[in-house]
């Protein structure tokens, strides 16, 4: 095993500056909701290298039947969201969250 | 020294980059396929660390499927583009500040604990000789142990589309149809109605000609 091997902290390393960059881009997208949901969906993505990883080098599959039923529940989030912002958008003509406080009171 | 490394390297950072466009670019279908690059990318580290089935299990329904239904949506709404919303450096400012110092203390954490496996087999994904197949392996916990959660997950899916297409579908003010219950509902004094009328009545006065001879008939009968 070389230097350059690898391993487990790196697919950790890179799944944790994934996460980070989608937090980044919640912060900053206040424009577009669809922005924010593409935000959730790399971080859940990141959360399943981190599965993926850990089932790998742990050698225990449950880890990727967790991604599985993730994928599955992520798919669900995805259309719902989706349909709930066509609905948002056909009542006002626009999606930004900014425009989105009447529960402000 | 193998070719892995350099790989992972490449996944690493393309998937970055790409996962960075999609947060900065201003553009909403730039950054539907940028998003779906990264999906490819994380498709490709998922295959490296042995994951074949869920790798493909990634392209097929996210890739195929939702960045699909995402680039619909964004096509169908009209979303005016700016440029750049006023404020967006200072906004960067402070979200690369918190990402910056989020990072540092997740890499602070990863590279002070050791990793679970450190000392013990650390061989990635053996080579496929005498491996069984992922697909095989995790079909057979899916179909085992897990039948149950199996189960929850499709009825999860089913609801989503039940609730998606339920939200969004508009009814048609035009449509002739014929509600079933309805239908179902009627009782057979409801199909036809018997109305008393009186046995003979008052003869309205009718246009004299040809038709009006035959139809003053029946009535000089019933008088």
């Amino acid at each position: 095993m070389n230097a350059f091997a690898i391993g487990l902290p790196h697919y950790l390393s890179l799944s944790a500056l994934l996460f980070v960059i989608a937090v980044v881009g919640i912060f900053l997208n206040r424009k577009n909701i669809i922005v924010l949901l593409m935000c959730v969906e790399l971080m859940l993505l990141a959360v399943n290298t981190n599965f993926v990883a850990f089932s790998s080098y742990l050698r225990d599959l449950h880890g990727q039947v967790f991604v599985f039923f993730i994928l599955t529940v992520a798919a669900a989030e995805a259309a719902i969201g989706l349909a709930i912002l066509v609905l948002i958008f056909r009542q006002r003509d626009a999606i930004s969250p900014d425009d989105l406080n009447e529960l402000k009171g | 020294m193998s070719v892995t490394p350099f790989l992972f390297y490449l996944f690493a950072a393309v998937l970055l980059f790409s996962a960075f466009r999609v947060v900065t670019t201003s553009n909403t279908v730039h950054a539907v396929l940028y998003l779906v690059l990264a999906f490819a990318q994380g498709s490709c580290l998922w295959m490296m660390l042995g994951a074949e089935f869920l790798s493909i299990t990634l392209i097929l329904v996210y890739v195929g499927a939702v960045m699909v239904l995402f680039m619909f949506v964004v096509m169908m709404l009209d979303i005016k583009l700016e440029a750049q919303p006023k404020g967006f450096l200072r906004r960067f400012g402070w979200a690369s500040l918190f990402g910056v110092f989020i990072a540092a203390e997740m890499l602070l954490v990863l590279t002070s604990v050791a990793s679970p496996s450190a000392g013990a087999g650390m061989a990635v994904a053996p080579d496929g000789a005498g491996r069984p197949s992922n697909t095989a392996a995790l079909g057979k916990l899916l179909f085992g142990p897990y039948v149950l959660p199996v189960e929850v997950a499709a009825a999860i899916l089913l609801v989503a589309m039940i609730v998606a297409i339920s939200l969004t579908l508009r009814e048609r003010k035009d449509s002739k149809f014929v509600d079933a219950g309805w239908q179902v509902r009627a009782k057979a004094k409801d199909r036809m109605e018997v109305i008393k009328m009186p046995v003979s009545q008052i003869a309205v006065a009718a246009p004299l000609g040809p038709e009006g001879e035959q139809a003053q008939m029946p009535e000089g009968k019933a008088s």
